[in-house]
């Protein structure tokens, strides 16, 4: 019976003992360890989130760069196509030109040789008119003399002038 | 009707009985092998000294191995750990002397266990502050006026002696639990000041031998038993009492110690259980006591019918967990004790190698029942915060 009959002094004392243990542990053994344990686990979770976060940010920086790479390409394959294009167009251009210009001056140089032919050939014309003016006149008055002299004349004439 | 008492029955204290039966296959095959070994133990001590007594009775100071037991088992004023040359006349013994600390009615008296010589029969009387103080099988008695010497009754209880008011002597279980304490204060503030000193909280030295058992009983014992909001607030409680116990457990098994048996001694068990019945009361919230007082979702006579038997339970509950570690430790202890006494029973060192290997086998069972005691402690401690805390669900 007595085995199985609580003593009053162990009582007493567990009681204090079991307060003074539970408030000195839980001030200086559970908090700051819990505390550390706690603390820890979430800078581990914390780290893994940042990493994952990391690497999130690492794929959309590579996308990124993909893009801009591509982008870049392409800018690059047009620019190469418009300066082809622009060359290409400027010969065009210059070639148009040089052949107006060409045709304009095989014009000027057409339209100059028919105005100098046309004077010339009023010139002519008008030497020929007065030659043959003068012509007339001589054989006129070659005929009133002598028929010989007259013919004479008109050859001496023709053989003075040339056509020039 | 009948299946509706058994469906109400199920609302709450089968469920709490269902979470502990989980444990109890373990405890049942252990205390069963420990009752089996015990009872066949005592059968054949009990018999063989019986039929030894008849043989050489009287020739010299029999052996007493029921007595030898009690007395390790129990309390005592002075920390004794062994004697030398016994029976001789040079007899000696080592012994740690202990503080008697007696309120009386004149008053507070104080002396040193050594007063008493080793004597627990009641012979060596202390004479104190005008009372005269005997120590009958370890318990202080004051003498009645006149009385010279302790009568007994049939039972053994003095007749002419009484017991102080209060008995507040630092006995061996007290100075083992502050020696225990003293431990505890120097692994676990050792710990913690591992972790204030490094920087990133990284356990070095004791702290990374202490932390899983602390993560073990956070993760294990109470966050699922009380639930992830409200476990914080009972963790240094549950640590304590885990370790607490624990450690005493451990202590009462080291055979220099002899016999520090303070986890398997009802005092010391009825506080904590105590602790942990305030606890829960303290803590227990409308829900609780709804299901205790006016259960949920049964028909009224249910509710009546219902009402005592929850109002018993409230009770029971630490009363349980007194009994289980009080009754496990102490049944270890008595096991071993009882195997060493065969060799005196017999007389015969020539059953020694059978007691030790016996012993041993029982002393490694025990290594695990400490921690198996002090865990179930801590669990049912924590399943009962969590009933009293555990919200309305519908």
């Amino acid at each position: 019976m007595d085995l199985i009959t609580p003593e009053f002094g162990l009582v007493f004392w567990t009681l204090i003992t079991f307060l003074v243990l539970l408030f000195i542990l839980r001030k200086f053994a559970w908090k700051p360890i819990l505390g550390a344990v706690s603390d820890r686990e979430e800078g581990i979770k914390n780290a893994l989130a940042s990493a994952e976060n990391a690497r999130k940010e690492m794929e959309n920086l590579q996308a990124d760069n993909e893009r801009i790479l591509q982008e870049a390409r392409a800018e690059r394959e047009a620019m190469l196509k418009d300066a082809r294009e622009i060359r290409e167009q400027t010969i065009a251009k210059a070639e148009t030109e040089a052949q107006e210009k060409a045709s304009k001056i095989i014009e000027k140089a057409q339209a100059a040789i028919e105005s100098e032919k046309k004077a010339a050939m009023a010139e002519l014309k008008s030497h020929v008119a007065g030659l043959s003016i003068d012509i007339a006149e001589k054989v006129v008055r070659g005929e009133l003399s002598n028929k010989d002299k007259q013919l004479k004349l008109v050859e001496d004439m023709l053989g003075e002038t040339k056509l020039n | 009707m009948k299946l509706l008492l058994v469906n109400s029955f199920n609302v709450r204290t089968f469920a709490a009985n269902l979470k502990e039966g989980i444990l109890k296959p373990q405890r049942m095959t252990l205390s069963t092998l420990k009752h089996t070994v015990f009872t066949v133990l005592f059968l054949s001590v009990f018999s063989f000294g019986f039929a030894k007594d008849a043989k050489e009775g009287g020739e010299d100071e029999k052996f007493d191995p029921k007595e030898m037991i009690l007395h390790h088992v129990k309390d005592a004023y002075g920390m004794h750990i062994a004697t030398l040359n016994q029976g001789e006349e040079n007899e000696a013994h080592i012994t740690i002397p202990l503080p008697v600390i007696v309120y009386t009615d004149k008053g507070l008296t104080t002396f040193s266990s050594s007063a008493f010589h080793h004597d627990y029969h009641g012979h060596e009387i202390v004479e104190r502050n005008g009372q005269r103080f005997v120590n009958v099988h370890e318990k202080v008695y004051i003498l009645d006026e006149g009385a010279s010497e302790v009568a007994y009754d049939a039972e053994g209880h003095p007749t002419n002696a009484h017991r102080p008011k209060f008995d507040l002597s630092i006995t061996r279980n007290v100075f083992m639990m502050w020696v225990s304490i003293a431990v505890l204060f120097l692994i676990f503030l050792t710990a913690a000041r591992r972790y204030k000193r490094s920087d990133d909280n990284v356990p070095s030295g004791i702290a990374s031998f202490v932390e899983p058992l602390i993560v073990f009983v956070r993760d294990e014992i109470a966050r699922p038993m009380i639930g992830e909001h409200k476990y914080k607030r009972y963790m240094p409680y549950l640590l304590t009492i885990f370790f607490f116990i624990w450690i005493n457990n451990i202590f009462g098994l080291i055979p220099i110690l002899n016999g520090a048996n303070l986890s398997g001694n009802i005092a010391f068990t009825f506080t904590l259980a105590t602790i942990t019945f305030i606890i829960t009361t303290f803590s227990g919230n409308k829900n609780y006591w709804k299901h205790i007082f006016w259960m949920p979702g049964v028909p009224v006579p249910m509710k009546i019918f219902l009402m005592p038997i929850e109002i018993i339970g409230m009770f029971v509950k630490p009363i349980s967990l007194m009994i289980r570690l009080f009754a496990n430790i102490t049944a270890g202890h008595v096991i071993i004790l009882a195997l060493m006494s065969l060799i005196f029973v017999f007389k015969t060192v020539a059953i020694a190698p059978v007691s030790v290997a016996f012993s041993l086998f029982i002393t490694v069972i025990e290594v695990i029942v400490t921690a198996i005691q002090a865990y179930i402690f801590t669990i049912l401690s924590a399943l009962y915060f969590g009933m009293a805390t555990e919200e309305e669900h519908h």
